[in-house]
């Protein structure tokens, strides 16, 4: 397999509404990228995108619909969708296409526009459980999170304060991210604690808002990087993917077993066998305070039900040992499902190519891992990333 | 050469946006209707339900009770052998107490929901329901359930000929 490495990436503002169509958002961002390698659409190969389910925008057939925004005019374009694992797993795709040399340089972009679907886009997520068994108890998508969240406090007897210092830090963190929904600068534990309970254990605080957004990458293999003579390229260094069980009941919620193994599978392409010591950051998928430790433990960055002692400590802050979700991630940035590709492969690459601005991690960085989580509660992707 | 982004696009819009149309919108609302079969394994699974009974598949591969049941395993990826009745009884794996409903609108009277695996089944497979009889101070993972069942007449073949499960009492089976 070929060496492939991004070598630019732009995204929009997160918002919870933008006037923008999702082929506007996506030339935004594309356009970013581009720019932002110091290319132009002739350079590009072929063109990956994005985006979570058709509902949401009330049109089928979403990646033929915004294709143009995307740059995919007249080249091999595809659309990939593994639910909430989108935001990471498109850039995989984007990785096979180059490092099994059909391309030297492809665009990946990913979009989501939440804000159409009225009156609120839980309506259209009611329509992704088992319409047999799940949907005559008229589930709300919440009832996920708080199922598995319950799971995991009460299997490790983790402390609802321990969990809310997730939500404080991501939110203060997010205050430097200059596309930043839901950044406060002044947060605290008691503010998660005291905020409104949607769906016990999970209140208000604990989630990230529905938004609007785009994200997009340059990725390119070793010959185009050479030849574009990119001074800082970030190298994919090891991907991984897997699926759980599609019956949701019949496993146990506390620990995220195919997120463990895609990040095997990543580590083991990476030549990594010790992450907490090989890995330097994470930006693990937070689309809930719980999901952050409950993805660290699935990344192997802590032992099962430790990584809420590590966040007590000071470990996962920006100028910690571990930084983890140093953009703020979803919680403070926002999530438009597949566009967290910009908060989560495009942080990696701000980081590492030491582009992060005010958001950069203070100490020496050379590897970081992100993950994304998506379908019912059982899709794992992960990409690790390195200089 | 390529430049690290200074500009960051988006036009936000707010809620008054909206309410004072300063936006220029087009509007459409689906209508679409679906019936599904429910196939071998569940159109059983809900036959039985309107009789009062939880069935699973036996997989003799794995050695387990499959529950709700399937025609075939993922794991050993063979087909199932064998129905086998299961209890109506178990265990609360994990709930939430929601005050949402399916529209994410908010709800005074919470739902009481989760995953309860059931007696006679493989370890912790089970199935997502509602919980009655319970309050937020008696409800617990680890609590022991019965299937309160619809009466007969009301039964249509359907998860919810169960209407809840509640704590099961002392000496009840």
């Amino acid at each position: 397999m070929r060496k492939v490495a991004v070598i630019g990436a732009g995204m929009t503002l997160f918002r919870r509404r933008l006037m923008e169509t999702p082929k506007e958002l996506c030339f935004e961002a594309t356009r970013m990228a581009l720019d932002s390698a110091g290319i132009e659409l002739k350079d590009v190969d072929a063109v990956i995108s994005g985006s979570a389910p058709d509902g949401f925008d009330g049109v089928h057939m979403k990646g033929e619909y915004y294709s143009d925004g995307c740059g995919a005019y007249g080249k091999p374009y595809m659309r990939v969708f593994v639910g909430g694992g989108t935001g990471v797993f498109s850039a995989i795709s984007g990785w096979y296409h180059i490092a099994s040399g059909l391309a030297d340089i492809a665009l990946v972009v990913n979009e989501e526009k939440m804000s159409s679907c009225q009156p609120h886009p839980q309506s259209v997520f009611a329509h992704i459980w088992d319409p047999i068994l799940d949907r005559p108890l008229k589930p709300n998508l919440i009832w996920i999170f708080a199922m598995e969240m319950n799971r995991y406090m009460t299997v490790h007897k983790i402390k609802k304060e321990d969990i809310a210092l997730v939500a404080v830090k991501n939110k203060r963190n997010a205050v430097d991210h200059p596309c930043a929904q839901l950044a406060d600068p002044n947060i605290t534990v008691d503010d998660v604690l005291n905020s409104e309970v949607l769906a016990w254990p999970v209140q208000r605080l604990d989630i990230s808002p529905p938004s609007d957004g785009a994200a997009a990458l340059v990725m390119a293999s070793e010959d185009a990087v050479k030849r574009l003579h990119v001074e800082t390229p970030v190298w994919m260094k090891g991907v991984g993917w897997c699926i759980d069980s599609t019956m949701w009941t019949d496993r146990d919620l506390y620990f995220p077993e195919y997120v463990a193994r895609a990040a095997k599978m990543a580590y083991k392409m990476a030549k990594i066998d010790n992450p907490r010591k090989q890995i330097d950051f994470a930006e693990p998928y937070d689309p809930f305070d719980y999901k952050e430790l409950h993805h660290m433990e699935g990344l192997l960055l802590a032992k099962k039900g430790e990584a809420p002692i590590m966040t007590r400590e000071g470990v996962t802050q920006r100028d910690g040992d571990l930084p983890t979700c140093p953009s703020g991630g979803l919680l403070g940035v926002g999530n438009p499902i597949a566009a967290t590709m910009g908060v989560k492969i495009g942080e990696l690459y701000w980081q590492l190519s030491g582009q992060a601005g005010k958001r950069q991690i203070p100490h020496e960085i050379k590897t970081g891992v992100t993950n994304a989580w998506g379908d019912l509660m059982q899709y794992g992707a992960v990409a690790v990333m390195g200089v | 050469m390529g430049q690290t982004p200074q500009k960051w696009p988006g036009i936000e819009l707010s809620n008054d946006d909206l309410l004072n149309k300063k936006v220029t919108q087009t509007r459409y609302h689906p209508r679409a209707k679906f019936s599904w079969s429910a196939g071998e394994a569940i159109s059983r699974f809900l036959n039985e339900l309107k009789e009062g009974r939880l069935i699973g598949r036996e997989c003799k591969h794995c050695n387990k009770i499959l529950f709700p049941p399937r025609m075939f395993c993922e794991q050993c990826f063979k087909p199932t052998s064998k129905w086998v009745y299961i209890k109506d009884t178990g265990t609360i794996q994990t709930y939430s107490i929601s005050y949402l409903d399916k529209d994410a609108k908010r709800i005074t009277d919470p739902i009481y929901v989760g995953v309860v695996s059931i007696d006679g089944a493989a370890e912790k497979m089970g199935i997502m329901h509602y919980f009655g009889e319970v309050t937020k101070d008696t409800i617990h993972i680890g609590m022991k359930v019965k299937a309160k069942w619809k009466p007969p007449l009301e039964r249509t073949g359907s998860i919810l000929d169960i209407e809840y499960f509640r704590p099961l009492k002392e000496g009840e089976q």
